[in-house]
């Protein structure tokens, strides 16, 4: 599953990228494979999301969010 | 000596600035990019000072675009005038990881390092122990605790900064080490004089500024071919950094979970919650448009009072002549008109700057964002759009942070869309002629309604040619959204003072000196003229010769007449063919072209025009005279309602500012986007105008 599948207070472990070139800036952020993350908040529209990665408090939209594989804990 | 602050943005970085460097600050522009340029001075000792830079705040020291590039210029070039002699890295408690990925990358450019973290004073309410001894062995480098708000560990920074010889250069070199031995051995070898981070970075970065690209082409050429590896070096070394960075947290740094307070997470669900969010965010919008427009009406109308005053003093005091003609009518009033800008801005800034200070800036971009993508602009959009309200120039400025090239350059097209406060005047003294002072259901005043719907109007017109815009723009560029939320923090107001007093400045010598130029040739046009502008006098006093008229009148006709026969007025009479088919005559187009100073001179413009002298404060004379103008034609009214609903869409949609396109200009780097937004809203104005005054009369 990817990031924008969990509901809010949910966790998961990120496992993989499925973008074809991951942006430098997200890496940047702390989102790195390995890491846990959780769903905060979920805007009206279902987009974009606000979540908790490696200490650090994001929104990111849902196209990206797509992006991220991860594991539900 | 030279010392370069630089942080993650929320870490208090611009508080430490402003602590080190009091009003001592100055702040410029780099050549042809939009991030402003802070620096400032500040005495570290009774001998010594240090020019402090104050870099933008970024997460990373990797641009993703030009204007980012700002920050690697200035540290990787040692012939840059702001090289610093030492760096400090601001952090704070809470992110500390996430600083420290800054951090390192900072330390392996082999300038002195010193690490700040902010905050200290809240260590103990969120349960956070640091060992410093520890982690400065760990980074070695010299750590120094501070709260930039309580003004605590300032003293020790500044002797740590006086100190900094002693700080080590040695970067962190494991990282290279463990990313790929043979390949940075081999780089480090070819160029042996330049720091390695510093080798990686000329090689790997996309965007580089020109001169250091030029400086180390034959290096980038030869790595051009490895293209492919060097971007997954690149995501390698992120991954490193951090691991690298919680290797040495785990020893360093502890968190006692049960002291955490969570206010933020209650706010959060709050803030942004589908319905209170919203509904909060709006509630906040009517707080700011009230205050603009009720609170700052106050100092405007003494602005306004004491440009006359001052404007008559003047008059009275010097021999009359050009010279006092220029001073008291072009100069003064050019003045006038963008001081009178003056309160709105301040009180705008007042709010966005306290929005943004606690934190609740970053709730209302999560909110809005796909609302506003869903119209090519982003949820970093809103402030630019509130703004505009007030005054399209500022507005325009602050849509700098916005990321994508094209959400952003939508936002800077239709932002001037927006009703800003000099179409006010305008839009008052018109609603006043055609439309009648009556209550609608016993509450709603009529007149009031109409404003409100000029309001709506300017504000959907933004929304459809931004939708318009989007379909029809096709920019391929990645764009990639990302923000932070920061934690919510109480504001601190000398923050605040310094941001509003900077936007201000900006606006004052951005706009001012365009406002005052257009000012200065507007009054040359109108104040000089033919033949018959030079004998005005004789010939308004031959058609009296018979009649006993006032000596007022007889002045102000005099006055009417020049402006009749000024170069203005022919450039009104030759345009008047053009707005003949939106029931204007060539008087509304002298008042259009001087429009393009700011727009509310339409008001002073017409009171000249329909000689009632100078004193347009009277708004009852003005909007009686301009009620009892007759149009030739049709013998009816000049300011009859199609007239009237149609110079009303016109001030809507039109692009009369000079001052807003020189913004454009100098934002967008080219001449094309304000010429689109020229002819683009023109013609908007052009057609509606006419299919109103069409449809109507």
């Amino acid at each position: 599953m990817t990031i924008e599948q969990l509901h809010i207070g949910e966790k998961g472990i990120i496992k993989d990228f499925l973008f074809s070139e991951v942006p430098l800036s997200l890496l940047e952020m702390g989102c790195l494979p390995g890491k846990v993350v959780e769903m905060i908040q979920v805007a009206p529209l279902k987009d974009p999301i606000y979540i908790r990665v490696n200490g650090s408090d994001i929104a990111i939209r849902t196209e990206t969010a797509k992006q991220i594989e991860i594991t539900k804990l | 000596m030279k010392v370069a602050l630089i942080g993650n943005p929320n870490t208090g970085k611009t508080s430490l600035f402003n602590q080190l460097t009091g009003l001592n600050q100055k702040v410029g522009n780099y050549p042809g990019i939009t991030v402003s340029k802070k620096t400032g001075s500040c005495k570290l000792s009774a001998t010594e000072s240090a020019t402090i830079i104050d870099l933008p705040g970024t997460y990373s020291i990797t641009p993703s675009s030009l204007d980012e590039a700002i920050v690697l210029d200035t540290l990787v070039d040692t012939k840059n005038k702001a090289y610093p002699d030492v760096i400090v890295v601001v952090s704070e408690v809470e992110n500390l990881k996430r600083n420290l990925y800054l951090f390192s990358q900072v330390k392996d450019l082999e300038i002195p390092t010193i690490l700040a973290i902010n905050m200290a004073d809240q260590l103990e309410n969120k349960g956070i122990s640091i060992d410093v001894a520890m982690l400065e062995k760990e980074l070695n480098t010299k750590i120094v605790l501070i709260s930039a708000k309580k003004n605590q560990g300032i003293d020790e920074l500044k002797k740590t900064m006086l100190d900094y010889q002693n700080i080590s250069t040695k970067p962190l070199e494991e990282i290279s080490k463990r990313m790929d031995t043979d390949f940075f051995e081999k780089l480090k070898n070819e160029n042996p004089k330049i720091a390695l981070y510093t080798l990686w970075l000329l090689i790997s970065q996309e965007f580089l500024p020109e001169k250091t690209k030029n400086e180390y082409q034959s290096l980038i050429d030869s790595y051009k071919s490895e293209k492919a590896k060097i971007k997954k070096l690149q995501q390698k070394e992120t991954i490193y950094r951090y691991q690298f960075i919680n290797d040495i947290l785990k020893k360093t740094y502890v968190v006692d979970k049960s002291k955490a307070s969570g206010i933020q997470a209650k706010l959060d669900r709050i803030l942004t919650h589908k319905i209170f969010g919203y509904v909060i965010f709006f509630l906040i919008l009517a707080l700011i448009f009230q205050s603009i427009f009720s609170w700052s009406s106050i100092p405007m109308d003494f602005i306004d009072a004491q440009t006359t005053n001052l404007a008559d003093f003047i008059t009275s005091k010097l021999p009359a002549g050009a010279f006092t003609d220029l001073i008291t009518q072009g100069v003064i009033p050019g003045i006038g008109g963008i001081v009178i800008f003056i309160p709105q801005i301040v009180i705008l800034f007042l709010f966005v700057s306290l929005l943004e200070e606690t934190g609740y800036m970053s709730r209302v971009v999560f909110l809005m964002d796909k609302i506003m993508r869903k119209f090519g602009m982003s949820g970093k959009s809103v402030v630019p759009l509130i703004s505009g309200t007030a005054c399209a120039i500022p507005a325009i400025m602050a849509a700098r942070n916005i990321n994508g090239w094209k959400e952003r350059l939508i936002t800077i097209l239709v932002t001037p869309f927006t009703t800003c406060s000099a179409r006010l005047p305008v839009y008052t003294i018109i609603i006043a002629l055609i439309i009648p002072e009556t209550e609608i259901l016993g509450i709603f005043n009529l007149q009031g309604f109409v404003l409100l719907g000029m309001y709506l109007l300017g504000f959907l017109m933004a929304i459809v040619s931004a939708y318009i815009l989007h379909k029809i723009m096709k920019v391929k560029a990645k764009n990639f959204f990302i923000i932070e939320m920061p934690t919510y923090k109480l504001p601190l107001l000398k923050n605040i003072g310094i941001t509003v007093i900077e936007k201000t400045k900006a606006f004052v010598w951005g706009a001012g000196k365009i406002i005052l130029a257009i000012s200065i040739v507007l009054w040359f046009l109108a104040s000089n003229g033919g033949e018959k502008f030079k004998n005005a006098e004789q010939i308004v006093k031959d058609k009296y010769a018979n009649t006993h008229v006032s000596e007022e009148q007889l002045q102000n006709d005099i006055s009417s007449y020049q402006l009749e026969h000024s170069y203005i007025g022919q450039m009104g009479k030759a345009i008047e063919p053009v707005i003949r088919p939106l029931g204007y005559d060539w008087k509304i187009g002298i008042a259009l072209i001087s429009s393009f100073a700011a727009r509310e001179v339409f008001v002073g413009t017409l009171a000249t025009i329909y000689s009632i002298g100078n004193d347009t404060d009277d708004e009852t004379t003005i909007k009686e005279r301009m009620n009892a103008e007759i149009n030739p034609d049709t013998g009816k009214k000049r300011f009859d309602f199609p007239t009237g609903m149609s110079l009303l869409v016109f001030y809507a949609f039109a692009m009369q500012c000079m001052g807003t396109l020189a913004i454009v200009k100098k934002e967008t780097n080219s001449w094309k986007w304000p010429l689109v937004q020229l002819f683009g809203m023109g013609a908007i104005a052009y057609v509606s105008s006419f299919l109103v005054y069409t449809f109507l009369s």
